[in-house]
């Protein structure tokens, strides 16, 4: 009516009213598109925000009949006998976790010094080719990882570093343990090395964007009052920093943990406990590639699947700490600013 | 004058403890440029086997369209590649617009309520879950209960890769779009899906773009997830409904085995998985980087 009025009084002198009516139509059914759209989306970010649990739940159920007759001894029982339906998860929880714990120990200091140089040391023009040569071993597949490790990495490693390994640290007194036995090339420490160049990239991406948020004034403060570059990192850069990058060594960690090609080849898949990095062991990733789709029986399924089960709380709780640090940093940054 | 010389203060290049700091500094900063030397070692070192054992495979042509052959025979890959291009291009088409939508909902619409930040917060997470757990989560949830492994399990499992990647860049590239775009629409009397669907998308484009390339290079050599839910399958199959060939599973069965011949297709499939990662991974770089 309004519009008709307009049409009516003002039709020659003012064109763009004219146009008015047309341009007030999807006023009219906006709301209802609105709406709709608002939901769509809302639905689906809220079946992202259920797949998580989604995944708890299935994997509950699916292991009900292991939860049900070991209980928690589940978890420290060594035996895994699919023929006498004796199942415990002992080995591959301690082979999980004592190659991430290689790959950390090896992974973590290697990371800080690429980024390190990438952020301190390197020229300008070198950064960014160096920085994504780094961040494509994060795109090579982990599968091409295991194939390089079973046929290329293990028997050099077997024939010259093993060997060396065993003569040397072999023989320190209990400390010795863990490097005794004989060099057959795959095992645990292995699984560990391949693993550690695996999470590089991603602890030093972390690492490196954290270090940039460095406010420069703070580094500019120490270099004025005669400090090296290396104790400006050490006393500047990294303090400021702690908790990203205790976020990142947890995103690499929780990376690794869950890892499961490259450990699969390498790692020996023997059920067996051994103190010796040397030996061969099981990863419960590693387990699940090689039995999942051979097991016979409801027994032996559940108890795979309780290991996936097992496996999705210690990466689900390693990776929610990850980016709680890494949420804190950012918060602060925020309140600093 | 003279009493300084003879008195050199603290505060002197020749002193102890600053010859000390400084080696340190220097030998410190040395392992630093090893460290990123041991990275790149790796790196060329991979590669490098993987063009030398995968590219005489790769030149031969009967990889490309014979099937894998069983052990002892001559064959090539093509159920395998074909196979996977399947399931990665289905994972994708289901995955993209799940997780856009998602992300959409999380830049434009939720952006700090409970439901927006409690998404952002688990979509990380599911980010770097292991692989393998989303092909049990597969497993029991669809595999289990049709009574058979088949390609649309595999996609599905790829497709549950996809979302957490697109739903992550989706989000961040939305919110880099300068609000004054939305206000601006907005003035025009634009209503809010048009506005989103048509000036944000458009402004972010690239950036979701190359979020869904990135999501693509992963599920390419994503092998632990079609374990339990495509299988594999030795001849070509236009099903979805059955077991399918896949690059990845092909691999890990044929490095695994005895054969020599298997071995030397497994290392053809593994230079061409990897080329097309690579090549999918500069490209989004690139693109990305025409943007800033």
């Amino acid at each position: 009516m309004r519009a008709a009025t307009l049409n009516g009084s003002d039709a020659g002198i003012s064109p763009t009213v004219t146009s008015d009516p047309q341009g007030a139509r999807p006023a009219h059914s906006a709301p209802w598109m609105d709406t709709a759209f608002a939901w769509l989306t809302r639905f689906f970010a809220f079946l992202v925000f259920s797949l998580l649990l989604a995944i708890l739940v299935s994997l509950v159920v699916g292991s009900q009949l292991t939860l049900q007759k070991y209980g928690f001894s589940f978890i420290w029982s060594a035996e895994w006998d699919p023929v006498q339906e004796q199942f415990g998860a002992l080995v591959p929880i301690y082979g999980t976790l004592v190659t991430s714990l290689v790959a950390m120990l090896i992974g973590v200091p290697v990371s800080f010094g690429i980024a390190l140089f990438l952020t301190e040391l390197s020229p300008a023009w070198l950064k960014r080719p160096l920085g994504t040569a780094i961040e494509l071993l994060a795109a090579i597949p982990s599968i091409i990882y295991g194939m390089w490790g079973l046929f290329v990495f293990v028997p050099l490693f077997q024939t010259h570093i093993q060997p060396l390994i065993i003569k040397t640290l072999g023989n320190v007194s209990y400390a010795g343990v863990l490097f005794a036995g004989p060099p057959i090339g795959i095992g645990m420490l292995t699984a560990g090395i391949v693993l550690s160049i695996m999470v590089i990239p991603f602890i030093t991406a972390v690492m490196r964007d954290v270090f940039e948020i460095v406010p420069p004034m703070l580094k500019e403060s120490a270099y004025g009052l005669g400090a090296t570059t290396w104790e400006v990192v050490w006393r500047v850069v990294l303090p400021y920093t702690k908790v990203g990058v205790i976020g990142g060594i947890m995103l690499g960690l929780g990376r690794a943990l869950g890892e499961t090609m490259a450990v699969t080849f390498v790692i020996g898949n023997a059920n067996r406990l051994a103190m010796s990095l040397m030996a061969p062991g099981n990863s419960i990733a590693s387990a699940l590639a090689n039995e999942f789709t051979e097991a016979v029986g409801d027994l032996y399924f559940s108890a795979l699947i309780e290991l996936g089960l097992i496996l999705f709380l210690i990466t689900t709780i390693v990776l929610a700490l990850a980016k709680l640090l890494l949420l804190r940093l950012g918060r602060s940054e925020g309140s600093r600013a | 004058m003279s009493a300084v010389l003879q008195n050199p203060s603290v505060i002197h290049a020749g002193n102890r403890i600053y010859r000390f700091r400084k080696f340190v500094n220097f030998a410190l900063l040395a392992v630093s440029s090893l460290a990123l030397a041991y990275g790149l070692f790796w790196l060329i070192w991979i590669l490098g086997v993987l063009l030398y054992e995968g590219g005489t495979a790769l030149a031969r042509a009967t990889l490309y369209y014979q099937m894998t052959p069983p052990p002892g025979a001559d064959g090539g890959l093509a159920n395998a590649i074909g196979g996977s291009l399947v399931m990665v291009a289905v994972g994708t088409f289901i995955g993209t617009p799940v997780g856009i939508l998602a992300g959409t909902y999380l830049a434009e619409f939720g952006r700090n309520g409970w439901l927006a930040g409690a998404t952002r917060f688990l979509n990380d997470v599911l980010l770097s879950a292991p692989s393998i757990v989303i092909g049990l989560f597969v497993y029991s949830v669809y595999v289990a209960k049709v009574g058979h492994f088949s390609a649309w399990a595999g996609a599905l499992a790829l497709a549950l890769l996809v979302i957490p990647v697109v739903v992550r860049t989706t989000d961040d590239m939305l919110k880099l779009v300068p609000n004054t775009l939305r206000e601006a629409a907005m003035a025009l009397g634009c209503p809010v899906w048009k506005m989103v669907t048509m000036i944000t998308y458009r402004a972010a484009r690239t950036g979701i773009l190359t979020g869904i390339l990135l999501a693509v290079a992963r599920i390419s050599g994503e092998t632990a997830p079609l374990l339990f839910t495509a299988l594999n399958n030795q001849f070509w199959s236009n099903n979805l409904n059955a077991p399918m060939a896949n690059l990845p599973v092909v691999i890990f069965q044929f490095a695994m085995s005895p054969y020599e011949d298997w071995h030397r297709l497994a290392w053809g499939g593994a230079a061409l998985i990897t080329l097309a990662v690579l090549v999918l991974n500069i490209l989004a770089r690139a693109l990305f980087r025409k943007t800033d």
